[in-house]
C-alpha cells in the first residue's frame, strides 16, 4: 500500500529549530531552498548581460536597506527613514573619495564605518521612543540633512559631489554587492534565531518583561542600530561609486519607502521576505520605465494586488507551500 | 534570618493629583514571605514598580542588602537579584514557551553565575518549566506562548523570574485568573522556593491562601500603610475590616 506523507513531518521534531535528518533526500529537501537562490544570484548576471548586471547590483544594494529595515523592525522600531542611513553612507564615501582623495576601497570602508557611527550617534537619543513616535522622527531625519546641506552649501550644496572615482573593475562592482547581500541575509537569519536574536524579538513583544529579566534594553537597541547603520551605509557608500556622484537625491523618500514596501510584500520579520521583495520591486520598476509616468500607477496596482492576495507576505506563503509538499511512502 | 534584607523608607509617589503611595515604610528580613494586600487602586503595584525601578519615587529610599537602589534602572535592579512578575502577564507571544526563558538566561546575572557562557540554555529552560508544572514530555513547553491558556502563562511568568536565580522574588497577583486546582498546585512551589532560602513578596487578593503562607502582612489603602503584622493580627485589625468591607460596617 502507498500513502502520501509530508516530507517535513519526519524531519521536524517538535520545534522549529530541531531537525532529525536521516537521508540524503531529506538533506536535499532542506538545502534546496537555500542553494538555488544563491546559485541563481551568482550565475544569472553572467547569463543575462550587462544591462541586467546593473539591475542586480541595485537590487542587492536596496536589499541591504530592506534587510536592515527588517532588523530594526524585529526589535520593535519601525523606521520610515532608511534614506537617512543610505544618504549618510553615500555622502561619507563621497567626502573621503573626492574631498580627501582616498582610493576607492578605503573610501567605501571608511564611509561605511564613519557613516554608521554618525547615524548611531544621532539616533541614540530617539531609541527610547516607541511606535509611531520613533517612525515620525526617522521620517524627519533625511529631510533634516537635506536642509542642512542646502543651506550651508557644504558637501557640494544642492549640486552634490560629482566626478567621484568609479570602482574600476566590473567583476568587483558586481560581486561585492552580491556577496555582502548574501552574507547579510544568511547572517541575519542566523542571528535572529540565536539566543541574542531571541532577546531582540522579546524586546519587540514586551520590553518591560525584558528589563525585569536583567537585560539592558537600551544597549541592545544601540547595538542593533549600529548593525543596521553599517549595512545601510555600505549600501549608500557603494552606490556613490557606482553613480560616481552623490547628491541630495540620496536622501529621497524612495529609499525610505522601497525597503518598507519590500518587507511588507515579502513578509516582515523573516529577512528572506524583504530580500525577495526587493528582487521583485527593483526589477519591476526598471521594466516599467517604458511606460513613462504611468509607471507609478502600474507599480502601485501590482503592489496593492500582492498585498491584498498575500497579506502574510510572499516568503511565509512559499515556505508554507514548500512544507506541504508530499511524497509517496510505502506502508 | 537576616534582618533588613529589604528596607523601604518613607517612599511617596503621586501621579498628577493622585497620591498613589504616601510615606510608606517597611522592612523585610531574609528568607521570609511578606504579603501586601489592599483594595483595588490602593497602590500595591505602584509600590512594586518603585522597588523594581520601573517608577522613580518622589521621595524616600529603597535599600536592598545594605545598598541604596533607589532610582536605579530596572535592569540593574534585576541584575542585583530582584525578580518580579507583572500583574497583567504579557509573555513574549512570538516565541515558544521555553524560548521565553532564554531572555533571563541570557542576562549578565545568570551568565556570570555559571562562569561565563554555558552550553545549552534550552535544556535549562525546559527544566525550569518542569519546576513550575509544565509537563516535560508533552508538547506544551514547545508551543507558542500565544496559544497557552492563562494559567500556564502565569506559571511561565513565574519561571521567567526563577530563571534569573533571584534572591528576592516579587509576585504581583500571581493567583488571579488561576483555577482552584492551579492555585493548589502553585502554593507548594512557592513553599518550596522559600524552603530553599528565597525571600518573597506577594501581592494577593486571595487572602485565604496568602495568610496560610505569609510570615508578615502589610495593608495598603489609598496609598497609605494602615496595618502591619502577622496574618492573624491583621485579620483582627478594625481599620483593615473597614478598608475591605466598606465604611458602613464600621
Ligand atoms: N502610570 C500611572 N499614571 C497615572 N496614575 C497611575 C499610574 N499607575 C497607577 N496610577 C494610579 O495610582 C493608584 C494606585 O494604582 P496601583 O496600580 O498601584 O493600585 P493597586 O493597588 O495595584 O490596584 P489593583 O489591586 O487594582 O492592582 C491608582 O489610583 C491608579 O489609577
Ligand atoms: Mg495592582
Amino acid at each position: 500500500m502507498i500513502r502520501k506523507e509530508r516530507i517535513d513531518r519526519g524531519i521536524k521534531v517538535r520545534s522549529d529549530d530541531i531537525y532529525a535528518i536521516s537521508s540524503y533526500r531529506e538533506i536535499l529537501y532542506l538545502l534546496l531552498p537555500r542553494v538555488i537562490p544563491v546559485l541563481c544570484l551568482l550565475l544569472l548576471p553572467t547569463l543575462l548581460g550587462s544591462y541586467y548586471e546593473r539591475v542586480i547590483i541595485i537590487s542587492c544594494l536596496m536589499g541591504l536597506l530592506a534587510l536592515s529595515w527588517d532588523l530594526l523592525a524585529s526589535i520593535g522600531l519601525f523606521s520610515l527613514g532608511q534614506a537617512f542611513f543610505f544618504g549618510v553612507g553615500g555622502y561619507a564615501s563621497g567626502f573621503f573619495s573626492y574631498q580627501l582623495g582616498l582610493p576607492v576601497p578605503y573610501s567605501i570602508v571608511l564611509g561605511t564605518v564613519s557613516g554608521a557611527l554618525v547615524c548611531t550617534l544621532l539616533l541614540a537619543p530617539v531609541l527610547r521612543l516607541k511606535g509611531v513616535y520613533f517612525s515620525i522622527v526617522t521620517l524627519a531625519f533625511p529631510l533634516f540633512f537635506v536642509r542642512i546641506i542646502e543651506s550651508t552649501k557644504i558637501l557640494g550644496g544642492t549640486e552634490g559631489i560629482t566626478g567621484i572615482s568609479p570602482i574600476g573593475n566590473s567583476w568587483i562592482e558586481l560581486y561585492i554587492p552580491i556577496f555582502v547581500f548574501l552574507f547579510s541575509l544568511f547572517g541575519l537569519r542566523r542571528l535572529i534565531n540565536s539566543d541574542y536574536g531571541i532577546v531582540l524579538q522579546a524586546i519587540r513583544d514586551n520590553d518591560r518583561a525584558v528589563i525585569s529579566s536583567g537585560i539592558n534594553v537600551y544597549a541592545y537597541k544601540l547595538e542593533c542600530t549600529f548593525i543596521v547603520s553599517l549595512l545601510s551605509c555600505f549600501s549608500g557608500a557603494f552606490m556613490t561609486h557606482i553613480y560616481q556622484a552623490v547628491g541630495l537625491s540620496a536622501f529621497a523618500l524612495d529609499y525610505s519607502l522601497l525597503p518598507l514596501t519590500s518587507a511588507v510584500l515579502g513578509g516582515v520579520g523573516t529577512f528572506a521576505g524583504p530580500a525577495i521583495g526587493t528582487f521583485i520591486l527593483v526589477p519591476l520598476s526598471e521594466f516599467l520605465r517604458v511606460f513613462g509616468t504611468l509607471r507609478v500607477v502600474f507599480y502601485s496596482v501590482i503592489l496593492f494586488l500582492c498585498i491584498v492576495l498575500l497579506p502574510e507576505g510572499i516568503f511565509p506563503f512559499l515556505k508554507r507551500k514548500y512544507h506541504q509538499i508530499e511524497r509517496f511512502v510505502e506502508v | 534570618m537576616r534582618e533588613n534584607f529589604l528596607v523601604v523608607e518613607n517612599v511617596s509617589k503621586s501621579f498628577g493629583g493622585v497620591k498613589a503611595i504616601s510615606n510608606v515604610s517597611f522592612s523585610l528580613s531574609g528568607n521570609s514571605l511578606l504579603g501586601i494586600i489592599g483594595p483595588n487602586g490602593a497602590g500595591k503595584t505602584t509600590l512594586i514598580n518603585i522597588i523594581t525601578g520601573f517608577i522613580k519615587p518622589d521621595s524616600g529610599r529603597v535599600i536592598f542588602k545594605g545598598d541604596d537602589i533607589t532610582g536605579l534602572p530596572g535592569y540593574k535592579i534585576a541584575e542585583k537579584g530582584i525578580a518580579r512578575t507583572f500583574q497583567i502577564v504579557r509573555p513574549f507571544l512570538h516565541l515558544p514557551a521555553y524560548k521565553n526563558l532564554i531572555i533571563p538566561l541570557y542576562s549578565k546575572r545568570v551568565k556570570s553565575f555559571r562562569g561565563g557562557r554555558f552550553g545549552d540554555r534550552d535544556t535549562v529552560a525546559i527544566d525550569l518549566l518542569e519546576e513550575v508544572g509544565f509537563e516535560r514530555d508533552s508538547s506544551v513547553p514547545y508551543k507558542s506562548a500565544s496559544s497557552l491558556p492563562h494559567g500556564y502563562l502565569k506559571r511561565l511568568e513565574l519561571a521567567r523570574c526563577l530563571a534569573l536565580q533571584p534572591e528576592l522574588l516579587i509576585l504581583d497577583e500571581l493567583f488571579s485568573g488561576m483555577s482552584m486546582s492551579e492555585v493548589a498546585a502553585t502554593v507548594p512551589i512557592i513553599e518550596k522556593l522559600k524552603a530553599e532560602g528565597l525571600t518573597l513578596i506577594m501581592i494577593e487578593h486571595r487572602l485565604r491562601e496568602l495568610f496560610r503562607i505569609a510570615d508578615k502582612v502589610i495593608v495598603l489603602n489609598f496609598g497609605e500603610k494602615i496595618a502591619e503584622g502577622k496574618p492573624s493580627e491583621v485579620i483582627e485589625n478594625e481599620l483593615v475590616k473597614v478598608a475591605y468591607l466598606g465604611a458602613e460596617s464600621a
